[in-house]
């Protein structure tokens, strides 16, 4: 087997995986990671939100907000997990086309296949 | 060590998106030159191996929680350049999709986790490994060190990036108008968590695939260089 074919196999494998990456946080009780905090959080820590982060903090809504399907975050961590293997199926999926545009871009081609569209 | 929207003030978001643009623009012209298209999918399969890498967050039980970037690997199989590249691409796709970093940090967690990373990796690999076989073990300890510290380098930046924040940006009254902590606080947690925990992840990562690529795959580790 090619080494890019196993290479494909390990990420499938990685995107399984991936909800231990929410698992075992929840269960050894970690937090977020160091300054990555929400505003309610950060009114706990210092007991104010500053003003600048307020309000630059909501400036993007990303469509699956912390790996997790809006809506779906009072849901038990089987159904985060499972949002998190679809977030990194798509993450991956949207990561290698844009990777394969940009190299349509920039790689030399052996031929040159004009195509009109 | 994605820094989010409203931890740095417009300065240093400014700053780090002007540099970074130069570093792109770099980027692409050096990559121009080598990629051959047989060589996208390595590029791809790095850019999403350094994507999917970052969701496995570490726990500090109790504590915080932090994760390898993969970026070392990247770079010791792409060269730096490309992996800078791709690295870019996967914190795109996290900040925009995922709100995983902020839009207006994402030239500062690009120089942090996509150039100075990258850069500090591969070139402490390629001095450790120096003159090594493909086959030597000192190819994989190369790996484990260079993934330990260019993620500590990568984490000690990021907060020096946190703690300016308090020097440059207050109210009157002297509350913080983004990340509240000075360096005092940031520099020491940031590289304090990193020294203890999470470079080891990198550096396990890195080791492990370059020991498996010595067997499985030779060739790749010839490559790499530009």
């Amino acid at each position: 087997m090619k080494i890019t074919a196993k290479f494909w196999i390990g990420m499938a494998v990685l995107a399984v995986l991936s909800p231990l990456g929410l698992i075992l946080p929840e269960h050894f009780k970690a937090g977020a990671a160091w300054g990555e905090w929400g505003s309610g959080q950060m009114q706990e820590l210092v007991g104010y939100i500053p003003r600048g982060l307020e309000k630059l903090s909501s400036l993007w809504s990303a469509p699956i907000p912390d790996y997790a399907f809006k809506g779906w975050e009072e849901k038990g961590l089987s159904y985060l997990s499972f949002a998190y293997i679809i977030s990194a199926i798509v993450g991956i999926g949207i990561t290698v086309l844009v990777v394969i545009g940009i190299g349509k871009l920039l790689a030399k081609k052996g031929d040159q296949a004009s195509g009109k569209k | 060590m994605h820094i989010p929207d409203g931890y740095l003030g417009p300065a240093t978001c400014g700053v780090f998106y002007a540099v970074m643009l130069a570093i792109w623009a770099l980027a692409s012209k050096i990559v121009k030159k080598t990629l051959k298209a047989r060589q996208v999918p390595m590029l791809a399969i790095g850019a999403a191996f350094s994507f999917v890498i970052m969701m496995f967050n570490v726990p500090i039980p109790g504590g915080t929680t932090g994760h390898a970037v993969g970026g070392v690997l990247v770079a010791i199989l792409l060269g730096p350049w490309a992996a800078c590249i791709a690295i870019t691409v996967a914190l795109v796709v996290q900040a925009l999709l995922f709100g995983d970093g902020g839009i207006t940090a994402i030239g500062a967690n690009c120089f942090n986790m996509a150039f100075v990373l990258a850069f500090s990796g591969y070139y402490i690999y390629k001095a450790v490994s120096y003159n090594a076989s493909i086959g030597s073990n000192r190819r994989v300890i190369a790996a484990g060190l260079a993934g330990y510290i260019a993620l500590n380098i990568a984490a000690g930046l990021t907060g020096l990036e946190f703690g300016i924040q308090p020097l440059l940006h207050k109210t009157a009254s002297g509350q913080a108008l983004y990340c509240p902590y000075g360096l005092n606080v940031a520099l020491p947690v940031m590289l304090g968590e990193h020294l203890l925990v999470f470079g080891w992840v990198e550096a396990i990562v890195t080791a492990l695939v370059i020991k498996y690529l010595q067997k499985q795959a030779p060739e790749l580790l010839e490559k790499g260089r530009e």
